[in-house]
């Protein structure tokens, strides 16, 4: 496996609701963080790539303006997007941009502040980052899509209600500990039972899937560092190497997706691509992070990630394999369901949780058995995009 | 001109494929079919991506399927809230074209299994918007 780009320096914001600053203040929290930690100074940086989801962004064309805020100018930037990946896509191209010898150190910004449209606004932008030709007219959202998938999946696979709750309950074990999570409480069965007044998880939003099986909408940033490897052994004490690479795109309408039971296939090949360019299996990865936008993306991750056999993937959250003790542990800070999914940010903020995993230092998260590869696996859309990224000591 | 009609609420008002909407109003659901290369489309494509070509004909989806999957809104996008809780999923016909569309409001969510078989049929709001929806067989 080659060692010829790493990230030298990690930065997240705390994800919160109603964030009290302007995007270039978010921003510059995780930009903040990233810089201490790689000790370096703006000068260091040869370039920059911002990344976020447009429809919530009120500044046009963000890149010269946050790097202007960063001190980052008069260096190139510029914007990149794939909705809920795009901070992932912003590595894999700050890779490229290292690898073909044209940059030496690049910083990867992803933000979002969703706070400031109504959360029904969102839904329907988000909604419309499908087929607004053909689909939007119907009146679809994010949740419906993703219960088109559930539902066919759980009819062909025996997943059931209380698999999907199981994995709401992990990732609220790990919110509860990440103290930049947006969803701090625990989850018990008490929140999904239909028959309890008090249950904040219960209700249907698109059948199959409840409250308790969506993610949080958050106001964040994320900040990763990226440089060659000269650079990188000159600047950092542990840098964490870029061993695979896999990215992959999806027929954005229902129409021409292939079986719904079997998951988003886009994973699927970008998980392969990772996997063969890293030279690993599944079974060599000791930590990940999987995008759990809904309960059951992380189950169909499980099995596009190769962690467990197609339909199988219930089994792994039957045997709590995916905990922290367990054998491939999996959103160990709680994942978008609890940390909190602010669109932009969330690729880079997945890839600054297992640089610390890899590194040691994540904390009461910390993953035992000193892990040595870590995985992240970051969708855009339904499954429109996918971006697996493979890290390594 | 002409797509705005399309749809609870259309989002797209000039498409070389707005000619589906006066199709709905005859009582059709129609997709595309490349006159180059036979590839068939749906929702309907002004241009081949399997030859290139944009010469396409239209031709009428298929009236029998089998419902691969579904899903009960009960939160609905701005401007769609009047409407819930709704019902939306895919059809699969024979052969392996697949259509996105609400279900009947007369289904009941007991009635609605995945695979049973389905039909398609266009239809006309009060508000004069037109388009299709997935009925049981």
């Amino acid at each position: 496996m080659a060692k010829d780009v790493a990230v030298i320096g990690v930065g997240q914001s705390y994800f919160v609701r109603g964030y009290e600053g302007s995007i270039r203040e978010l921003a510059f929290e995780a930009f903040r963080e990233a810089m201490q930690d790689a000790g370096i100074t703006t000068k260091d940086i040869d370039a920059s790539v911002f990344c976020s989801a447009p429809e919530y962004d009120k500044q046009r064309s963000p890149a010269g303006v946050l790097a202007e805020y960063l001190g980052l100018i008069p260096q190139p930037t510029f914007y990149i997007e794939t909705v809920c990946s795009s901070s992932s896509t912003g590595v894999k191209v700050a890779y490229s941009m290292i690898k073909s010898g044209l940059h030496d150190v690049v910083v990867v910004l992803g933000f979002q502040k969703m706070s400031e449209i109504t959360s029904a606004e969102s839904q329907e932008r988000m909604g419309r980052g499908a087929d607004i030709q053909w689909e939007s007219p119907f009146g679809t959202m994010m949740p419906a899509y993703y219960a088109l998938y559930a539902q066919a999946y759980m009819a062909k696979n025996g997943l059931t209600h209380e698999d999907l709750m199981n994995v709401r309950i992990k990732s609220a074990t790990y919110g509860q500990i990440n103290e930049r999570a947006v969803y701090r409480k625990g989850v018990t069965k008490d929140d999904f039972d239909p028959n309890n007044p008090n249950a904040r998880m219960a209700a249907p939003v698109a059948w199959p899937l409840r409250v308790g099986d969506a993610c949080a909408n958050a106001d964040g940033s994320s900040c990763i560092i990226l440089a060659n490897a000269e650079k990188a052994k000159a600047i950092s004490k542990k840098p964490i190497w870029i061993l695979g690479i896999g990215a992959a795109s999806e027929a954005v309408n229902m129409a021409a997706r292939p079986d719904f039971s079997k998951g988003l296939r886009a994973a699927y090949k970008a998980a392969e691509q990772a996997y063969n360019m890293a030279g690993i299996k599944p079974n060599d990865v000791k930590v990940a992070e999987v995008h759990d936008c809904f309960t059951i993306a992380e189950i169909m991750a499980y099995e596009a990630l190769g962690f467990a056999p197609p339909g199988e993937g219930k089994q792994l959250i039957r045997e709590k394999a995916t905990y922290k003790e367990g054998k491939i542990p999996v959103n160990i800070d709680g994942g978008l369901l609890s940390k909190g999914h602010p669109i932009g940010a969330t690729g880079g903020s997945q890839i600054r949780t297992i640089v610390l995993q890899l590194r040691g230092e994540a904390g009461p998260m910390q993953v035992p058995g000193e892990p040595d590869i870590g995985l992240v696996h970051n969708v855009g859309g339904v499954g429109l995009y996918a971006n697996v990224t493979i890290f390594g000591r | 001109m002409g797509f705005e009609k399309f749809g609870r609420k259309s989002f797209t008002a000039i498409t070389k494929t707005a000619k589906f909407v006066d199709f709905l109003a005859e009582g059709k659901i129609n997709g595309t079919v490349c006159k180059k290369c036979g590839a068939k489309y749906f929702p309907p494509r002004a241009d081949c991506a399997a030859c290139f070509s944009n010469e396409m004909d239209w031709f009428e989806m298929p009236k029998k399927g089998k419902l691969e999957t579904y899903t009960i809104a009960y939160y609905a996008p701005f401007g769609f809230e009047a409407d819930c809780p709704y019902t939306m999923g895919v059809v699969e016909f024979e052969g392996g074209l697949k259509l996105f569309a609400r279900l009947s409001k007369d289904l009941k969510p007991e009635d609605i299994k995945t695979g049973m078989d389905v039909s398609v049929r266009p239809i006309k709001y009060e508000d004069g918007q037109l388009s299709f929806e997935i009925v049981k067989l």
